[in-house]
Formats: C-alpha cells, structure tokens, sequence
C-alpha cells in the first residue's frame, strides 16, 4: 500500500515538474471597463478581438501565451488610487489603461518609466510609430518621452436633446435646422427659454464640485475659463492664473446659472454618483443641455451601453461651447473646447517586458485599431485610422480640433484641479461668493507651486 | 509587600522564548508602523510626485497647519471634520447606542420569549453584516427619490426628504446607532442577568417601584458595565469609517469625520506626510480616552 502511494506522489511530482518546463507567460491588462457597463466597449474589443487573435499569432512564433483582462468598475479617482498603492509596491497588471495627465505626477515618484526604458530601444522599430503624429505621442509622453500609446483622443462640446428643444419651439420641429450660441448670452437665454417653456426640465447642466473630480475641470471649468480669454496656465511663462477678471467671469457664469437662475440643478453635481446621475437624467430627457466630453456619445449613450439611447441620432445633437463673445476666447477664438487622451502604458514592474510591448503594439496595429473603430467610432491616435461609421464624430472632429488646447502636464496639476474643482463647488453651492472663492484659490496655488508662479490680475 | 515565592511554572527566559511570537507579530504589526507614521508625520512624504523619492523633514509644520485656527473650521479641513466627529460621537454612542442597548436590556430583563429572541437577534445581526453590504441597504433605504423611507412617509403623507443631502450628519448617526447598539445591549444584558434574584426578591418584599428598583439597584450594580461600555464605544466611534460608505464625507465635507479625513488627505490627495500627522492626532485622542478610562478604573474602590 506504502508503496503504490509513493509512486503516485512521484508521477504526480513528475508531471508537474514537467508541466512547469513548458511555462506559459500570462500576461494581465487592467483598465476602467466592465462589460456590460461603463466603456464596455474596450472590454468587447480586447477579449473578442485582441486577445485571441494575439494568442495565435504568439502561438505561431512558438510562444504559449495567456491573456487577462482585468475589470475595474469604480471611479477614475478610485482607480488612480489603485495604481499608486499598486506600482508604490512593485506589482499591479502588466498593462494598465492610463489617463495622461497622471503621468507627471506617476513620473515624478518614480513609479512609472518611458517604453524605451522598460521594453529597450527596439521599441522605436515598431512600424505603427509612423502613422502617429507627435500631439499624439504627447498625450501619453511627458518630458519628451513616451509611456504608452492612446485610444485616441476627444473634444468637448454641449450635447443637447433635440426632442426637447423641438417641444419648446427653439428649433421648427422636422426642419433639421441645428442650434449653435455663439456667445454665453444666447447660451443662457436658450436655458432660460427652457426653464420657462418646461419647467419640469432642468434646462443647463454645467460640471462644478469635487465630486465629478476632473471630469469638472475638463467638461466645466475649463470650458467656461476658456471662453473669457484665458488658461488655467500660462505656457509661456510657465506660471499659473491666481486671480484674473477672467476667473471672475467664469465664475459669475457658475452663479448665473447654479445659483441667481436655477438653470441648473447644484444639487446634482453635489451629491454622491452625480456623474452617473447626470447621464441618466440626460437619457430620461430631464436635462435639456449637457456639456460634456464625444465620450458621452461615442460610449456612454451608444447602442448597448449601460445608459444608451435607442433613437440617440434622432433625439440627441451637439454644438460648440461658445466664447463669452465672439472673439472673446482663447487665442481669441469664437468657440472653446479641450482635449485630453487615455491609453496604456507598460508596467515597469512587468515579468514580462517583450511580450506585454508585443501585446500592446499588436492592439495598437491598424487592423485592431479598426475593429475597434467598428465598435466604437472616435478620433484615433493613429492617422491611417479614420473615424468611420459615425458622421457625428467626424463631423466633431472636424469642427473642433482646430479650436482645441491640452493641459499642463506637470505633477502639480492633479493638486490645482482639485483647488479649479473646489473653487466652483464652492460657488455653486453658495459658500462663497466669487470673489471670495478666487482668493481661496489664488492662496491654495502659492502653497502648491509657490507664490513666484502665480499670476495675480486685479480686476480693474 | 511580600515577596512573591518562586514557585513560577517556567523560568523568566523560557517565557519569554514562549512569548517571542506574539512579541514580534506586535512588534511587526504594531509597533514598527507607529514609529514608522510619526517619522514620516514630520516630512512631506507623497505617493506620487517629486516628494515620493525625496521628502523633506519638515518639523511640526503638518501639526501647525492642522490647527490652523483661522482657517481650520472651513469645510474640508481639520476643525471641521473633528466638530463632526464630537457631534457624532455624542449622538450616535453616548446619547444613542449606549442608553439605547441600556433600555433594551432593561425592557426584556428577565422576560423570555419570542419577542425578545427576535429583537435580540435582529440587533445582532445588524452589528456582524459587512459594513459594505448594510452601506448599500441604506443608501437605498434613505434615497431621496426611490428610498423605501420616504416611500413609507409620502404613504403617511410626510413631504419627501432629501436625507443625505440635507442631513447628513443625521443620517449617518442614526445609521451608526442602529448599526452599534448590539453591544451595548448585550452587555448590559449579561450584566443585569447578574444580579442577584435575592435583590428582586427583595424588592418585591418591599414594594419598590420601577423607578426605585432602577435606581437603587440596577444602577448601582451597573454602573462599572456602563462605564465600560462608554468609553469602548466612544473609542470605536470615533475610528469608525464605515460612514464614508454612505456619504463619502459628504455632501461638501459636511459629514467628514477624523477618520474620513484622515483617508481623503492620504488616500485620495496621497499626501502621506500630512495623512501621518492627522492619524497621530487621532491617536493621542484615542490615548486621552483610553487613559482616562483606565484611570478611573484605578480608582474605584476593589
């Protein structure tokens, strides 16, 4: 009996020992995305497409190769946290889905390398370098280097829900005319219309508050800011704006609207889940007028997304944020947006650096990228990769690029949105007045980056 | 003092080979991180951004900005999120859980039956379910919109409440409280179970009535136990997190507490340094309270 157990231990040592020979690289990619509910999309696109096609392709080069793809379904913020805590220890997924404008701050702590540095120079020999132009590389670089490749990038524009401007009699029912402001005047005398003609819609949501962390300073401050002349920073001098009539202005805008006129709801950019919230209301059509990012068309309200629209062509259409004027904007623009970008960077704590850059570069490559362009239609960062299948993001594309800036990347950054994103919050939900609210702002930026880098501009 | 004789089991050394494990767990576990925390409490360590790889010693500058009395009661800051803290440490464990578990206990002492096993067990169970799980059931329950709360008041024809945007702080102490009151109640439960029956007995003899009993014999028989139970409950209290979980320290910092403060700054903002400071601070609290109670227990007569 002693015996026949002994010689099943060892055939059972033996067959493990010999499975370890043959090792299989796993490889794990993260990225905010569940499917079924927030970005969906990219989970369809990696496990349908990517993965298995890239398994073959390893296992015709000999390479037994397993793919994971890790779903992560809290928020942005949540997420970022995750990764800090993760890569501070030496671990987290082998590629992570990366915003940006982490990378500075990422950069600095050393927790995050360029691609060179981690796969070797043999990453320039890629031939998909050629089709993406440098703003493109920026949008995952910092300092001149890149750390990853994006998805692409986007622009920011106020969607509104046809249906309900048709109702209020702004725009002559079936004429297929569009609306378009062409200053925050109109803007405003549009949502004033609305609160009067329908008084159960909540006419103009505009973000403000910490809750919706950047996706306020992206979709909401800078997009007001903008519109009176200036930036949060100043790229030539490399300072930022402390105090300035234009800050002044932005915020009185806020005022107007969140609380003088109740155009908007403060409550709902107030409360826990306001984004989440704020995108079902605009799916109910009990909000007339969003500004938000193509994101919000391309993903969040498209066919088989979690909050989509079934007419969404019919009843949802878009227009440009106007400056306070025309000519009033930055680089004295008549219409405003800003573009950021996401995509995957490389962990520099990876087993397996080849393989992970072999993964990566494969996603990146122009077939894949055009599957995933049949999924979801949006601006790529490659060139060879047009938006094809959705007209209204060509036609946003085309109309706003010309228009766009980017922001600073530098590790400050994240701590001054936070004080932009306080700043409004305070407003909004009538703290402070404006003028009160700005030099809290104006002093939170000198303890950040020191009083010297700060721009003061007396309202005259 | 008599010296003791030594008839001790195991010699000094051997004990302490014994004890050597759990030494260097606490050591490990306890220990080294504390000393760890109040070092880095005097630097400007981050998480990310330049002062990950070189912090700087910045002395006490974390503590003084913390108590920076002109500016510390602004929402968001350190003054704030303590005020909230006493507030809710008062209404939810000292003028909540504790009289509540009391009066439980009071009203089903010594009565059996199906009534009591059914309270008992339902304020159990709402003190041992995952903080996660009974967060979700309350955010559900309290929802201005579909919450079965306000269900049940548009029912009595009470206009709707706008619970956590309104009165958050409320809400969350009344959560606190119908999530804690177990203890309280099972404790003082076992401690009137050991009264004597002689005293009842000798109650009844006399004729005294409930007021009398209560006062002269439960509470006198108690006391210690709610002393106890006190001053755990403060300590417990005022180092529960679980809140954030139905209001985040919202809405506006309203009901940010020391704890949830604590995280915001290390956690969210990865401002390590400052994060340390604020836990020392919430540590020497801690080690006032404690100290106070085992002082009083030094005290009492034995």
């Amino acid at each position: 009996m002693k015996r026949i157990l002994g010689l099943v231990v060892l055939s059972l040592a033996v067959l493990l020992g010999v499975n370890g020979l043959a090792e299989t690289i796993k490889l794990t990619v993260t990225a905010r995305a569940v499917r079924g509910g927030v970005n969906t999309h990219l989970v369809e696109w990696l496990e349908d497409h990517v993965f298995p096609a890239f398994v073959q392709w390893m296992k015709a080069q000999g390479k037994d190769v397993e793919v994971e793809f890790i779903q992560f379904g809290g928020s942005d913020e949540a997420l970022k946290q995750q990764y800090a805590l993760d890569l501070k220890v030496g671990r987290g997924a082998d590629i992570l889905g990366f915003d940006g404008f982490w990378i500075p701050e990422f950069d600095a702590a050393g927790l995050v390398k360029p691609l060179d540095e981690i796969v070797g120079s043999q990453v320039w020999d890629w031939d998909g370098w050629a089709y993406i132009p440098q703003g493109m590389r920026e949008i995952l670089g910092y300092k001149g280097k890149v750390y990853g490749l994006a998805l692409g990038t986007d622009v920011r524009v106020i969607f509104y829900r046809r249906d309900l401007f048709e109702k209020a009699g702004i725009i002559p029912p079936g004429s297929g005319l569009r609306w378009q402001p062409r200053s925050w005047e109109e803007l405003l005398n549009t949502a004033r219309y609305i609160k009067k003609v329908l008084p159960d819609v909540v006419p103009l949501q505009i973000n403000a508050g910490t809750e919706m962390g950047e996706a306020t300073t992206m979709q909401g401050w800078f997009m007001v800011l903008l519109g009176t002349g200036i930036h949060m920073y100043d790229f030539e001098s490399g300072k930022w704006y402390g105090e300035h009539p234009g800050i002044l202005e932005a915020l009185n805008f806020y005022k107007t609207v969140y609380v003088d006129e109740k155009l908007g709801d403060a409550r709902l950019q107030l409360i826990s889940g306001a984004r989440a919230r704020t995108f079902e209301l605009f799916r109910d059509g009990k909000i007339a007028m969003l500004v938000e990012g193509d994101w919000f068309w391309r993903s969040v309200l498209a066919p088989g997304s979690e909050w989509a629209i079934p007419n969404r062509n019919e009843v949802v259409d878009w227009a440009m944020m106007p400056a306070k004027e025309p000519g009033a904007g930055y680089r004295g623009q008549n219409f405003v947006t800003i573009s950021g970008g996401t995509g995957f960077i490389l962990n520099p704590n990876t087993a397996h650096p080849q393989e992970a850059w072999a993964l990566m570069a494969f996603a990146f490559s122009r077939e894949m990228q055009l599957e995933f362009q049949k999924i979801q239609p949006r601006i790529r960062s490659r060139v060879d990769v047009p938006v094809v299948g959705d007209p209204v993001m060509s036609e946003m594309a085309r109309a706003l690029l010309q228009y766009t800036t980017v922001r600073p990347m530098l590790p400050g950054y994240p701590k001054i949105s936070y004080q932009a994103q306080l700043m409004t919050e305070r407003v909004v939900s009538g703290q402070m007045t404006p003028e009160e609210a700005m030099a809290a702002y104006a002093e939170a930026l000198k303890e950040i980056v020191g009083p010297e880098n700060v721009i003061i501009v007396k309202a005259r | 003092m008599q010296k003791k004789s030594s008839s001790l089991v195991l010699s000094t050394s051997t004990g302490l080979i014994f004890l050597a494990p759990a030494l260097l767990f606490i050591a490990l576990f306890l220990f080294f991180p504390l000393v760890w925390v109040l070092i880095i409490s005097l630097t400007d360590t981050t998480l990310t951004g330049p002062a990950a790889v070189s912090p700087s010693f910045v002395g006490i500058s974390n503590y003084v900005r913390l108590f920076d009395l002109s500016r510390w009661m602004r929402l968001g800051n350190f003054g704030n999120a303590l005020r909230n803290t006493v507030i809710f440490v008062l209404g939810s464990a000292i003028f909540g859980q504790v009289p509540l578990g009391l009066a439980i206990a009071l009203a089903f002492h010594r009565r059996k039956g199906l009534l009591r096993e059914i309270v008992f067990s339902l304020a159990t169970v709402a003190w041992i379910l995952p903080g996660v799980a009974v967060a979700f059931a309350w955010i559900a329950f309290l929802d201005r919109d579909f919450g079965t709360f306000n269900a049940l008041l548009a029912l009595l024809g009470f206009p709707k409440i706008d619970w956590y945007f309104d009165y958050p702080l409320y809400a969350i102490i009344i959560f606190n409280i119908w999530r804690g009151t177990a203890f309280s109640m099972l404790l003082f439960s076992a401690a009137l179970g050991n009264i004597p029956p002689s005293y009842w007995e000798t109650a009844d003899v006399i004729g005294a009535s409930a007021w009398q009993r209560f006062k002269d014999i439960i509470f006198p028989l108690v006391r210690p136990n709610l002393f106890t139970a006190l001053i755990l409950v403060t300590l417990w209290t005022f180092n529960v997190f679980t809140p954030y979980l139905i209001t985040g320290g919202g809405p506006l910092y309203r009901s940010e507490t020391v704890p949830i403060f604590t995280y915001r700054v290390a956690f969210k903002f990865f401002e390590f340094g400052k994060g340390a400071a604020i836990a020392v601070v919430m540590m020497t609290i801690n080690f006032i309270l404690a100290s106070f109670y085992l002082l009083m227990q030094r005290r009492r007569p034995r």
